[in-house]
């Protein structure tokens, strides 16, 4: 399990690193964000990227499960 | 039904929607009072609003704008009503209010920010093209750095009052618009006379139309900068289709108002220097890139409790002081004696404009975590 930690990280920074960790392979990979804007954006991406995506909501922060 | 509306707003058809909307408005803010082509300009207003504020003394542009009033209180409504408000501050809080002061420099250079230029090209100023290849160059270069590991790090959580400070300062603002004391002997708060700053819609109009901005923005997370970043980052158009809609809506608004007219010379509050023009948005998507976010996206965040947007927009505010102070705001075309004359830069504005481009190559090659860390 991969785990890509974006807390506190504006966009594009989450979208890029979530793209990096989907370009190394290494699934399932684990995204942390805290903004809804991050989650959405990461979510849209990794969608057209082929992932499928599940989203846990964590007091306010999320964590979003990529899979192949 | 919460739900529902996130989901519709989150799809492409909730950000063409937003779009749209502002393209409807933004004209009609021009039809009801706004200076032309300048229905909704982020930077401007800011302009202006440190005008008013006596933070520079270019008496045509003193107006506190109750547009940008209604961005952030938009969002914070919005915010707290979809349970998204976050405070959160302490990313590189300096480096932010340069950027912010840079990127008002460049576009008051072009005398106009994206959201302006968009604005200037659906009412038919052609001189907004060389704008607008300007700051898909200056996000270029931006989406080059953050390839490379540009990175201005982490924020923290925060007090919730952290996140208020924007907004309060907002009611500040309008509570001085609509007080208009006048704190010494021919001192602020200004209001124009006469040009840009003497021309406005409605005050509570004009604050109805950016607290609906607001909320749809806030739902959408419209950006005119993110719009170009996405293409050239990702290939992802899902904000160009917003900046698409608003493009295509107001320039049907502009001809269905009458006020779309074709030219590249003597258009309103615009100069056709085209080197410059080109420039100056060059810089200022630059500095839009490495900070995350245009004007009008900055003032938004900082509406949802982000610290360091409400930095940027600060810097933005500063910028646009020394900006006229020291005479670096592009001059508009004007007919002098009866002869056309070209408007642009004057030196110094030039010259700040390239400091500018220098301090943000700075920024984007320093501040990533590649770099070599200093012991």
């Amino acid at each position: 399990m991969e785990t890509v930690d974006a807390r506190g990280l504006s966009c594009p920074q989450p979208v890029i690193l979530a793209r990096k960790a989907i370009d190394a392979g290494q699934f399932p990979i684990e995204v942390l964000v805290e903004s809804v804007t991050s989650r959405e954006n990461v979510r849209r991406m990794a969608e057209k990227a082929g992932c499928k995506v599940a989203v846990a909501e964590m007091g306010d922060e999320f964590k979003l499960t990529l899979s192949k | 039904m919460s739900a529902r509306l996130t989901k519709f707003f989150a799809s492409r058809w909730g950000i063409i929607f937003a779009g749209a909307v502002i393209g409807v408005l933004a004209p009609l803010l021009q039809k009801l009072g706004n200076p032309p082509n300048m229905g909704i300009c982020v930077a401007c207003f800011e302009r202006d609003i440190a005008g008013a504020l006596g933070l520079h003394r270019a008496a045509a542009v003193q107006y506190i704008r109750p547009e940008i009033v209604g961005f952030v209180l938009g969002v914070m409504l919005a915010a707290y009503a979809f349970r998204e408000f976050r405070a959160r501050a302490g990313s590189a809080p300096i480096v932010r209010f340069v950027l912010g002061m840079f990127a008002m420099i460049g576009a008051l250079a072009f005398l106009g920010c994206p959201w302006r230029a968009i604005l200037r090209l659906a009412g038919g100023d052609l001189n907004a093209i060389l704008g607008l290849a300007g700051l898909a160059v200056g996000i270029t270069i931006g989406v080059q750095f953050l390839k490379a590991g540009y990175n201005l790090g982490r924020a923290q959580k925060t007090y919730t009052a952290v996140g208020w400070i924007m907004p309060l300062l907002m009611v500040g603002l309008f509570l001085l618009l609509l007080l208009a004391p006048t704190f010494s002997k021919e001192g602020p708060i200004f209001f124009s006379k006469t040009g840009p700053g003497s021309l406005h819609a409605p005050v509570f109009f004009a604050l109805g139309v950016g607290l609906l901005v607001g909320v749809l923005a806030q739902r959408t997370r419209f950006c005119t900068m993110g719009a170009i970043r996405d293409v050239i980052l990702m290939r992802e158009t899902h904000l160009l289709s917003g900046v698409a809609a608003l493009l295509a809506v107001a320039f049907v608004m502009n001809l269905a108002l009458g006020q779309a007219r074709f030219g590249l010379v003597g258009q309103p509050v615009a100069h056709s220097s085209f080197l410059w023009n080109f420039l100056g948005m060059a810089l200022s998507g630059l500095a839009f890139t490495l900070a995350g976010g245009c004007p009008g996206r900055q003032l938004f965040l900082s509406g949802e409790g982000d610290g360091d947007a409400a930095v940027f927009v600060t810097g933005m505010i500063v910028g646009a002081g020394f900006s006229h102070n020291f005479a670096l705001a592009g001059s508009p075309d004007a007919i002098v004696d009866g002869v056309a004359k070209t408007g642009g830069l004057t030196p110094y504005g030039m010259g700040a404009v390239i400091l500018g481009l220098a301090a943000c190559l700075l920024v984007g090659f320093t501040m990533r975590e590649t770099a070599p860390k200093e012991v």
